[in-house]
């Protein structure tokens, strides 16, 4: 079962010489193309992937692995520059673009000798909550054709039940996510500015890591909003998302915002002892629309810390419901900054317009962009009138820090680690989730993650049990401003105790000859 | 409150994109809608937060060159290019007046 091992697992039977880097390479080109159905890959690097691995096998025969991810298939979403590869955003405006460089967190990955088998689909330019929103076509949740899934879903005719049941991946990292459930790959970066990372983990059964603003460099990342954009660690359990952390975490020259504290990348314990630990539930994550499932599952999950010794506290983050609201204009305001780069002058897409700079400029951004992007550009300019700064974006501001004074007085009243849910269902079906237009989705399926983005801090969602339709439901952890150890700790205990099961996917198994190990343990649910 | 035929204009003037049709402008209409409910928070005596890292001192480099002649890469991606330059259409030229300008707004 090597596709289905872990980062971990996998990279010891390379060095023991149980599969060979060029082994592995193949079996994850192939199983991507059985499940070219997902959607989840725009671009397959099919021959830089397979010299890379041939690489690594050298390295592997002569005794020198560069370290646990030498030969390892990795994906990266496709807002990350990629050199010599296409980097498109999802989007026209970027289409035929090849960056000319690697993004650090890319060039991190590639010089501990990662494989990148390609680039994954997103919303357009991470703008969105589901990976429906990109001109390559929707991501499909692979859950959807899943054993756990069809089983519990209500038979229609047998041909219309697996074209229009499929179910969203969640997003704006929903190709990535989608990558690591389907075990076409060992790991995926993906981007988190609201719970872009977080959210369609948690729809894919996949552990999803945000980390702390400042810890991991955002060079190379095209920007949505400055201020909270983090690049995000797609795995299948914690153990591996610890690995990533530690090859991507530090100082970049290249990114003055990345902190200059001396990263040491850390083992994760085996907690056995919750004893010493403080566990805060903020009561305002109770939001309205939260399924009875979901919150069955949060309080069950406090019961669980509770039983186990740990101090389980009620906390209040008094101004959650004004988050997503101040996000929408913080965002915005932002976007419409960091979009007017793209004019089809130096890159990317180009009108033929030719009757001045400013008409090929607007015709250009016309013919690019599609209408959430459009749309938040021009809110985001809205916002920034000189009429309007003061009353919107000022104000958004100062409530972005009351947002984040809020956590700083929890996190000082002696909790360690925040617990809430990640998402207020489990994933909606693809028609039923276009039936409502992008943005109010966005602030709907963003409400229990983006106060982490306002406040900088990191947070993790760990699949914890499937829905009443099968589907996986996560919950999430938040922890203080770089104790991404204590918080990754905790999620770590929390994942051994829950024993979230494994998906079934019958093309993964034809994939993967060998021994299917089943999770025999009580699910959590 | 409606959003004036003239804030619509200049904003399309300012951010370069269109709305397209009447769904982009009740976008707009709905997104400050939406915003407006900042105005129910007390803020008095708040600071106004720039970065969630603004008790630290970003990173400045030595002022060296330690990279560049790169102009062959930079390049590869422009459409319209001549020698070593990036090739525009004439400047100095506004866009067109509403009324003159092909654009949903013209209708309003």
């Amino acid at each position: 079962a090597m596709l289905r091992a872990s980062l971990r697992q996998v990279s010891a039977a390379l060095k023991e010489g149980r599969v060979t880097p060029t082994e592995l390479c193949q079996r994850c080109l192939a199983l991507i193309r059985s499940t070219k159905f997902l959607n989840a890959y725009i671009t397959i690097a099919e021959e830089t992937a397979l010299k890379q691995a041939e690489e690594s096998e050298e390295r592997y025969k002569k005794g020198q692995p560069l370290g646990i991810l030498d030969g390892i298939p990795i994906a990266v979403k496709d807002n990350f520059n990629t050199a010599g590869i296409e980097t498109t955003c999802a989007s026209n405006m970027l289409k035929g673009y090849i960056s000319p460089y690697n993004a650090t967190v890319v060039q991190k990955l590639l010089d501990h000798g990662a494989v990148l088998l390609g680039k994954t689909n997103l919303d357009e330019f991470a703008m969105g909550s589901g990976s429906t929103d990109g001109v390559f076509g929707p991501v499909r949740n692979p859950w959807s054709y899943s054993k756990q899934y069809k089983e519990k879903s209500v038979p229609k005719s047998h041909s219309e039940d697996e074209e229009s049941g499929w179910v969203i991946t969640g997003g704006s990292s929903g190709g990535s996510a989608a990558a690591v459930s389907s075990f076409t790959c060992f790991a995926a970066l993906g981007s988190d500015t609201g719970g872009s990372t977080r959210n369609p983990a948690a729809h894919c059964g996949v552990v999803g890591l945000k980390p702390t603003y400042g810890l991991i460099s955002r060079h190379g990342l095209i920007p949505l909003v400055n201020s909270m954009d983090v690049p995000g660690i797609l795995t299948r359990c914690v153990d591996d998302a610890a690995v990533l952390l530690g090859s991507l975490a530090g100082h970049d020259p290249k990114d003055s915002t990345t902190i200059q504290d001396d990263f040491k990348p850390f083992e994760l314990p085996n907690l056995t002892d919750v004893s010493k630990l403080s566990i805060g539930i903020p009561k305002e994550y109770h939001a309205p629309g939260l399924s009875s499932e979901i919150l069955a599952l949060w309080s069950k999950a406090a019961d669980l810390f509770k039983n186990a010794g740990a101090k389980v506290v009620e906390v209040s983050l008094p101004h959650t419901r004004y988050s997503i609201v101040c996000y929408h204009v913080l965002c915005t305001a932002e976007v419409a900054s960091n979009m007017a780069r793209f004019d089809g002058l130096e890159y990317g897409h180009r009108s033929d317009m030719k009757d001045s700079t400013e008409s090929m400029y607007a015709a250009t951004r016309r013919e690019g962009f599609n209408d959430v992007v459009r749309g938040r550009i021009l809110s985001g300019n809205y916002f920034l009138l000189k009429q309007n700064y003061e009353k919107y974006f000022v104000k958004a501001q100062k409530v972005r820090r009351l947002i984040a004074n809020d956590f700083v007085k929890v996190f000082r009243s002696g909790v360690d680690v925040l617990l809430t849910p990640t998402t207020l269902s489990d994933a909606a079906p693809y028609t039923e989730f276009i039936q409502e237009d992008n943005r109010t989705r966005s602030a709907q399926d963003d409400i229990l993650t983006q106060a982490a983005n306002m406040a900088g801090l990191p947070a993790i969602n760990v699949p914890t049990a499937l829905s009443e339709r099968g589907l996986p439901v996560g919950l999430q952890f938040i922890g203080r401003s770089f104790q991404e150890k204590q918080l990754l700790t905790v999620a770590k205990w929390f994942e051994k105790q829950v024993q979230f099961p494994v998906i079934q996917l019958e093309v993964v198994k034809r994939h993967d000859n060998g021994v299917f190990q089943h999770q025999k343990s009580a699910s959590f649910s | 409150q409606k959003v004036s035929v003239e804030v619509l204009d200049h904003l399309e003037h300012l951010a370069l994109v269109d709305f397209r049709d009447s769904e982009g402008v009740e976008r707009l209409q709905k997104a400050i809608q939406f915003a407006d409910q900042l105005h129910d928070v007390n803020t008095d005596g708040v600071e106004p937060m720039d970065s969630v890292l603004e008790d630290r001192c970003l990173y400045l480099r030595e002022d060296d060159v330690t990279e560049g002649n790169c102009t062959k890469e930079l390049l590869e991606n422009a459409r319209e290019k001549v020698e070593e330059y990036f090739v525009a259409p004439p400047g100095n030229i506004p866009l067109p007046k509403l009324e003159e300008r092909e654009t949903f707004l013209q209708g309003s």
